[in-house]
């Protein structure tokens, strides 16, 4: 699995900080997305589906074949 | 189902009983789109109901929520929507670069860090005011307990705003917002009070910074160093208590009471409070009463669910039939207290969907597990028939949550 995120979409609503803390946290300064772990492992494979599926600004991608 | 086009529904839509959605949503979205509909001012929009249709106009940037455009619908004959009027963009930096940069600056209070800080003092006040409704009795109401007092509480503190003066921020924030049931001289003095207090406040807190969200504001230098005026500062606890107070406060109550009215549902969350927090996301999605819905004005011709709607339409975007989409959610019309993935749009969709979400989320998840806690054999106290929703038009909820235990 291999992760990006679009830090001009992400609004700052830290869904997927709080479904995902492993793999993602948000920026002191303005609150935008940090990806911690772009290739997590299968334990966070579920969460990570969940956060880009909620997020509101579908600003996280998620590709499962890399 | 030419005749449903044809048709002009009066909108709001009744519902058969408070916690229950309008039967007509379901043939709105299976055979007519976009419903023209009266407004309860006497104007006409269009609604829309169905789920990808929703999603999509209120994340598309180039539609405002903004009806002051020449041509816009009015929602109300009375025009002062509380979550709609512009009073509220005016009241804190308005649009473009200024607006955006305070955004920023306040965006920050709302990390899911700052709301892992912030959820033990949040406990705290949901305990405190628990002990309040237990040693009043039961049968208790509550939302007058529980559910309004919270969301002030929780603002007053990320304002920095001493406990001691909680309740005339309760009474205040009651008075500016529910423009019916005052009279016009008591908002006014409302208005009047509330402006003096939070001026003394900036003053204090300007000499004296704390570790709120005001004292960040009023210290905090920007790239290009502009400072908020006193107005501004005004204008981001009043547009805080605007946006995060009744929505929260309703939606405690009406959490509470869904959960409780098939009661085989609150006795799952007593046995697996890892539940918790995707039952808080189902609570949200499944809120039939959610109010009449964002609108969004159309500035240029744009298609939705195979029709044209043409530039100059007010639409009304009703996310909570949105939310009940068959289409998006397997079972939509069952609660479904583990469901996951859970997109729900009850916090709208796209750069401008609720900047205090995760805030109302931590609200609802402590004030759900406090209550399992203590109060494990709640129940309502009235018939679910028999509970009643509030007039207010933006922001639905039920006029009372009689429960014992
Ligand atoms: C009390 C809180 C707030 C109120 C009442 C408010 C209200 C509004 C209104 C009425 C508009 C114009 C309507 C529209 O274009 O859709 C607007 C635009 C906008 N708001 Fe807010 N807003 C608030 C907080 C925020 C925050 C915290 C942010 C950022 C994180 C934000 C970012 C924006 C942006 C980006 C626009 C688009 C216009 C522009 O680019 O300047 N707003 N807001
Ligand atoms: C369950 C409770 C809540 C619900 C259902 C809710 C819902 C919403 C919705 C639907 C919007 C409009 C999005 C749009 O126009 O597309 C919004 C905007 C907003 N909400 Fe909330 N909200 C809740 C609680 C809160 C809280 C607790 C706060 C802060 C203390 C808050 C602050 C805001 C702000 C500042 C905006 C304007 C954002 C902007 O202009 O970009 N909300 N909310
Ligand atoms: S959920 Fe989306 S919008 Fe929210 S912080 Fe994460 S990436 Fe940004």
């Amino acid at each position: 699995m291999k992760i990006t995120v679009d830090e001009d979409k992400c609004c700052g609503a830290g869904q997927c900080v709080l479904i995902a803390p492993e793999v993602f946290d948000q920026r002191d300064e303005d609150g935008i997305v940090v990806l911690l772990d772009a290739s997590p492992g299968e334990e966070h494979h579920d969460a990570v589906r969940e956060s880009a599926q909620v997020c509101p600004t579908a600003a996280i991608t998620v590709d499962e074949d890399a | 189902m030419e005749r449903d086009h044809e048709k002009v529904l009066d909108y709001p839509i009744p519902a058969p009983s408070a916690l229950e959605p309008p039967q007509e949503w379901e043939r709105l979205r299976s055979g007519c789109p976009v419903a023209r509909v009266t407004l309860p001012s006497g104007d006409e929009a269009a609604l829309v109901t169905r789920y990808e249709d929703v999603k999509r106009l209120l994340a598309d940037p180039r539609f405002s929520r903004r009806l002051t455009g020449a041509g816009a619908a009015r929602i109300a004959a009375n025009e002062s929507g509380g979550v709609f009027s512009s009073e509220m963009a005016a009241s804190v930096p308005d649009g473009g670069e200024g607006h955006r940069r305070w955004r920023r600056e306040v965006g920050t209070w709302f990390t899911a860090k700052r709301m892992t800080a912030l959820r033990p003092g949040i406990r705290d006040m949901a305990e405190g005011l628990i002990d309040g409704m237990v040693e009043a009795g039961a049968p208790a109401d509550l939302k007058a307990h529980l559910g309004f007092p919270l969301p002030v509480w929780v603002i007053c503190d990320l304002l920095g705003v001493p406990e001691s003066d909680r309740d005339r921020f309760s009474y205040w924030s009651d008075a500016l917002l529910n423009l019916t049931r005052y009279t016009e001289e008591e908002v006014s003095a409302a208005q009047e009070e509330f402006f003096a207090y939070m001026s003394g406040h900036i003053e204090r807190r300007r000499s004296d910074p704390g570790d709120d969200l005001l004292s960040a504001l009023i210290t905090g230098t920007t790239e290009d160093g502009a400072k908020l005026t006193d107005g501004e500062l005004v204008g981001t606890g009043m547009g805080l208590l605007v946006a995060g107070h009744e929505t929260t406060a309703n939606m405690i109550g009406k959490m509470v009471a869904m959960l409780l009215s098939d009661r085989s549902r609150w006795e799952r969350l007593v046995e697996d409070r890892s539940l918790v927090r995707t039952a808080v996301e189902e609570a949200l999605r499944f809120d039939a009463d959610s109010g009449i819905g964002l609108p969004r004005f159309v500035t240029e011709d744009t298609e939705v669910g195979g029709e044209t709607v043409p530039a100059g339409t007010t639409v009304m975007c009703a996310m909570a039939a949105a939310n009940r989409d068959t289409g998006e959610f397997a079972d939509a019309g069952e609660m479904v207290l583990d469901r996951a993935p859970n997109r729900h749009i009850a916090f709208g969709a796209g750069a401008h969907s609720c900047l205090g979400q995760a805030l109302a989320r931590t609200e609802l998840q402590v004030v759900l597990e406090v209550l399992l806690d203590r109060l494990p054999t709640l129940e309502l106290a009235v018939p679910a028939g028999d509970l009643e929703r509030v007039d207010g038009l933006a922001v639905g909820g039920l006029a009372t949550v009689p429960v014992r235990w």
